[in-house]
């Protein structure tokens, strides 16, 4: 298939791609409304008919992979299957066309919603109040990490400036302590994958705020000491912060609240199926232990006198993150999907994804290394090291499983793995596909072996094959010209 | 159980190759006390079509702006979604893919944000844009950030005429990052230039203008704009990229950033979110420019194609010195801006900018006919206004409920001053018998 | 130009002394791990630069990384073209690849750095 065309070289004079209503009030030139210097002379949009459009995007959508079309293991993503019921019902008019200040009486239904997933965020995670306005993640741990150091403030210790985070931990977290202000220490890990205790402990001093952890890690394993880890951390007065991605592991079976973490976050489109969107939008509710609900951003959702609203009430509040409530329509699929599985559903959901994450481990074990043990929770980290001797890096075998026909895995994540492939199937796959997959490594090791040339310039049977990233970087063509190309 | 593809007997053929007797096994590692011994207190299940039924009932119970005539703008608005918008983010390869960091089979995403990237910098004559903020609250907050970095600046100049909401962000983002917000400047509703300029000083990373601003209402972007330049700031204009359809554009006013609410353009009402924000700025500042950025590029075999670029600066490499900590952004809805852009394009734009320029003054003439109703500012305005009621802005809002018509916002709850005044705002959705029928609610 | 009179930071920096003046690059060990360059942030000339402290930034495209000076003394010269043709520093990191001319604060300072024969034995140990 040759390059699509930008949309801009399809422009032909005069066309427009809608069809518009002839004026029904009188009209007046807008300069006599918006006076000369505000009216612009050029609007160089492109001129396009619907079928231009909508064939260019159809186009479009045909060299895009998606976990509609198949097999998406990237670790700590949690690429699971989007149920299409949920996309229908977050169209609903009284859930979707609605303006966030309208009347809070005509909102009832919408308001409820909200209010109850508090309250299932809350049981699920083992806390006590939750907001949902953060529209990510990563805002989910900013939002955190504000409302610790406003505690922190509030008992005289806002002299606390630092933020310890593991070595193996996602880039989010050092890049949001240092947005809040705070200074990054590494806490490393120890030859297990897990914190390293007693490197943690040498650290933790009373100018430490906060220490953020992912439960279980980015390797997949379950810090076994988490208990210890929090009763130390709250020793030294500091607060414990659980990044909620990897979630899926523990649905049902565990809580961050019940091991000790201060405050969680969610990611709505990882653990509870909200499609991600080719990167948004997401939603990243944060958690909290009942003292650290006065800070919670403005407003909550509650509920009294038989009626849900709006509780702008919170003088303590750290502000708003949002300009409203948080992505809606996110958490109303979210909602639905809980609804949907109800609590045995949920269970059965991060069991099945820990079952599949071990079948795969196992087999691919039989090639790659598996520097962390033959168990995991919902994800494993292999590492392309054996492969690396012939040349064949981990970069290579992504590429390499495109022409099989899978998305790759996360790869050089986490840092402490070397040539890491960080591999998470999550449970809505069958064994087929593991197998599969599964075959299509071993293939690949293989070929790392026989024929590294072929793995090294993979792929070959994508639309287009590697880039060039450095002629992007160095060049900066960073939008269409009509004096360029 | 459903989208669990595995079957008991695959479950046991699984377990037996692992060398395990029961998935309890798997996570041992869990101690035995952290084990939830019951179940989550969580409704459900619910079948697909129970779940459709009781999820319906749900939504009855709210009124929408399609059943209700919608006059509430203050920053998210009721304009008209284009059938091409649902038709392609309904596609599931769009809208299930991850963030296109392996480009090779991202094409289409890629390509998708590399001209929404275009249209954004079409739109607003800036230099470049990124792939999108969470909102315009958060865009404008960003933006601030980045004039601190590149200034070496800490205090943060805003109009109080800038929504409230996106003040009241900045300051919880200023209060983490130990900068000083300085929000001043309003008289009526529009930014007091002179009041504005007192506050201007050495110190000063940046000079924030809404334009048309929280009430509708223009603002003088030039002079604005002189004084933040002549005091070394970063000059950042806040927009209504609807309004460019019609209005002198932020890079024609020489403004180093501009941000913006995209919600206008093909994104639902959706009580508030997901939104999208927009972000763009001189070509120098390219490197302290946070979120995402799509380059073009060529294969190995010559073919063009796009990847992320300058990833260096983001999260999942530069760590805590990287622009931003943003990771998941609003891709999707990046593509419905693109797709509304490409389908109004430069005639269609035009047509329901002015839409709404016309409806907007139509309804100000018949309602300035009514008595116990002011215009007491008298400023070029966009698609809203302000008008000043005799009657209380809430009872006002509740006989239009009545009538099935959503009113405009009571501007006395965001500012004292403004108590009996309401914001009204009229899109190109609106009907010339809607206008009329609030008017005849108001006149009563 | 002979890697012999050069003399290395354990940051993978070299500075080739000439009186009182010291040119400034990164090693070829250093490009390698980069990766492909595609951008520099050099100082301005005039600018005061301090031993082990950092003077500027190069980019490649999975990493940034902190150029730190070997040596105290003022920037009198920057190689312009750099920054236009970054793969300068890929190709020929010892010739056309240069950053920077010190004006040496002391020259003696340079001692303490190690010769190429320290700085190979260094990079196997690391």
């Amino acid at each position: 298939m040759s390059a699509e065309p930008t949309i801009f070289e399809r422009s032909s004079p005069g066309r427009m791609g809608i069809s518009w209503p002839q004026p029904d009030v009188p009209e007046h030139p807008p300069v006599e409304y918006l006076g000369q210097d505000n009216i612009r002379s050029e609007l160089p949009l492109p001129e396009l008919t619907e079928v231009d459009v909508i064939r260019h995007f159809t186009r479009l959508s045909a060299v895009n992979y998606g976990v509609d079309t198949g097999f998406y293991p990237l670790g700590s993503c949690t690429m699971k299957y989007s149920p299409k019921i949920n996309e229908e019902i977050a169209r609903f008019p009284g859930l979707s066309r609605l303006h966030p200040y309208q009347d809070e009486r005509i909102s009832q239904g919408i308001l409820r919603l909200l209010h109850d997933m508090q309250v299932f965020l809350a049981e699920i995670g083992g806390m006590d109040a939750v907001t949902l306005q953060p529209a990510a993640g990563a805002q989910g741990e900013f939002t955190a990490l504000m409302i610790f150091k406003r505690h922190h403030e509030r008992v005289g210790e806002g002299h606390r400036r630092i933020v310890i985070v593991p070595d193996s931990s996602h880039g989010t977290n050092p890049a949001t302590a240092a947005r809040c202000g705070y200074e990054i220490r590494k806490a490393p890990s120890g030859p297990d994958g897990l914190v390293d205790i007693s490197a943690l402990a040498a650290e933790l001093s009373r100018d430490v705020a906060a220490v953020m952890l992912t439960n279980p890690n980015t390797l997949g394993l379950f810090e076994t000491r988490i208990v210890e880890i929090a009763q130390m951390v709250h020793d030294a007065g500091a607060l414990l912060y659980c990044d909620g991605a990897n979630m899926n592991a523990v649905l049902g079976i565990h809580r961050p609240g019940d091991a000790g973490f201060d405050a969680m976050h969610f990611n709505l489109h990882k653990t509870f199926s909200a499609p991600h969107g080719g990167g948004g939008p997401g939603s990243g509710p944060v958690a909290v232990k009942s003292f650290l609900e006065p800070y919670l951003p403005v407003p909550t959702v509650a509920f009294e006198g038989g009626r849900y609203f709006l509780n702008y009430n919170r003088p303590e509040s750290i502000g708003r993150v949002h300009s409203f409530y948080g992505n809606i329509s996110v958490i109303v699929k979210a909602y639905a999907y809980i609804l949907n599985l109800g609590p045995e559903g949920l269970k059965s959901a991060s069991e099945n994804a820990i079952l599949n994450a071990n079948y795969l481990l196992k087999r691919i074990a039989a090639a790659y290394d598996v520097p962390y043990g033959e168990r995991c929770m919902h994800e494993f980290v292999a590492s392309a090291t054996r492969q690396k001797a012939h040349g064949v890096k981990a970069l290579d075998i992504a590429k390499r499983l495109m022409d099989y026909g899978f998305h790759p895995p996360t790869i050089y994540f986490p840092l402490i793995v070397p040539e890491a492939l960080m591999i998470e199937p999550t449970e809505t796959e069958s064994a087929e596909t593991l197998d599969a997959f599964a075959d299509a490594m071993l293939a690949i090791a293989k070929e790392a072996q026989s024929d590294p040339e072929v793995v090294r310039s993979a792929p070959h049977v994508t639309p287009v094959s590697r880039l060039d990233e450095a002629a992007a970087a160095r060049k900066l063509e960073l939008r269409w010209d009509s004096t360029g190309d | 159980m459903q989208y669990i593809p595995n079957t008991d007997a695959d479950r046991r053929r699984m377990l037996n190759s692992i060398g395990v007797g029961d998935v309890s096994e798997l996570f041992e590692q869990v101690p035995q006390p952290l084990v939830l011994d019951r179940l989550l207190e969580v409704p459900g299940p619910l079948s697909e079509m129970e779940l459709g039924q009781f999820m319906g009932d749900l939504s009855r119970q709210s009124a929408d702006l399609g059943t209700y005539a919608g006059f509430l703008g203050a920053g998210i608005y009721d304009h008209y979604i284009p059938s091409t918008v649902h038709a392609i983010l309904g596609r599931s390869e769009f809208y299930t893919s991850y963030t296109p960091y392996q480009p090779e089979i991202s094409q289409g995403n890629l390509q998708a944000i590399f001209e929404f990237q275009t249209l954004v910098c079409q739109l607003t004559g800036m230099e470049v844009a990124n792939a999108s903020m969470y909102d315009g609250a958060t865009a404008l907050a960003e933006a601030a950030l980045m004039a601190s970095s590149i200034t070496g600046r800490g205090e943060w100049v805003v109009s109080n005429c800038v929504h409230p909401a996106y003040r009241e962000t900045m300051r919880t983002y200023a209060w983490a990052s130990g900068n000083k917000l300085v929000d001043a400047g309003r008289s009526g509703i529009i930014t007091n230039l002179a009041e504005l300029c007192s506050h201007i000083t050495g110190e000063t990373a940046c000079v924030a203008i809404q334009h048309p601003n929280f009430f509708g209402a223009l603002e003088s972007l030039r002079e604005v704009e002189a004084l933040a330049h002549k005091a070394g700031a970063i000059f950042i204009v806040c927009f209504d990229p609807i309004s460019l359809g019609l209005l002198k554009p932020p890079g024609e006013f020489n403004a180093d950033i501009c941000v913006a609410e995209g919600q206008p353009l093909g994104i639902p009402t959706g009580f508030g979110g997901p939104l999208l924000g927009l972000f763009a700025c001189k070509k120098r500042y390219v490197r302290q420019m946070p979120g995402r950025l799509v380059g073009a590029t060529a294969d190995s075999a010559g073919r063009r194609g796009y990847t992320l670029t300058l990833q260096t600066r983001e999260q999942h490499i530069r760590r805590e010195r990287a622009t931003s900590n943003i990771c998941t952004n609003e891709a999707l809805n990046a593509l419905a801006a693109a797709v509304y852009l490409c389908t109004l394009g430069k005639h269609g734009l035009r047509q329901v900018a002015d839409s709404c320029l016309q409806k907007a003054h139509y309804a100000v003439k018949a309602v300035s006919d009514l008595p116990g109703y002011e215009f007491p500012f008298d400023v070029p305005f966009f698609k809203e206004f302000v008008v000043k009621s005799r009657t209380p802005v809430a009872e006002l809002n509740e006989r239009l409920l009545e009538r099935k018509i959503v009113g405009g916002l009571d501007l006395g709850k965001f500012y004292s001053d403004l108590a009996g005044h309401m914001l009204l705002c009229v899109t190109e959705r609106r009907t010339r018998a809607e206008i009329r029928a609030l008017v005849e609610v108001l006149a009563e | 130009m002979q890697s012999k009179e050069l003399k290395f930071t354990t940051t993978h920096e070299w500075i080739k002394a000439q009186g009182n003046l010291g040119t400034v690059g990164i090693t070829d060990h250093a490009q390698s791990e980069l990766g492909d360059i595609v951008y520099l942030e050099l100082p301005q000339v005039g600018t005061a630069v301090h031993a082990g402290e950092v003077f500027g930034n190069i980019e490649s495209v999975k990493t940034v990384s902190d150029l730190i000076a070997p040596t105290s003394g003022e920037i009198v010269e920057v190689n312009e073209e750099l920054p236009e043709t970054p793969e300068m520093v890929n190709e020929d990191p010892y010739g056309a690849g240069w950053m920077v001319i010190i004006k040496l604060e002391d020259p003696a300072d340079l001692e303490s750095l190690m010769t190429e024969e320290e700085y190979q034995e260094f990079i196997r140990e690391h």
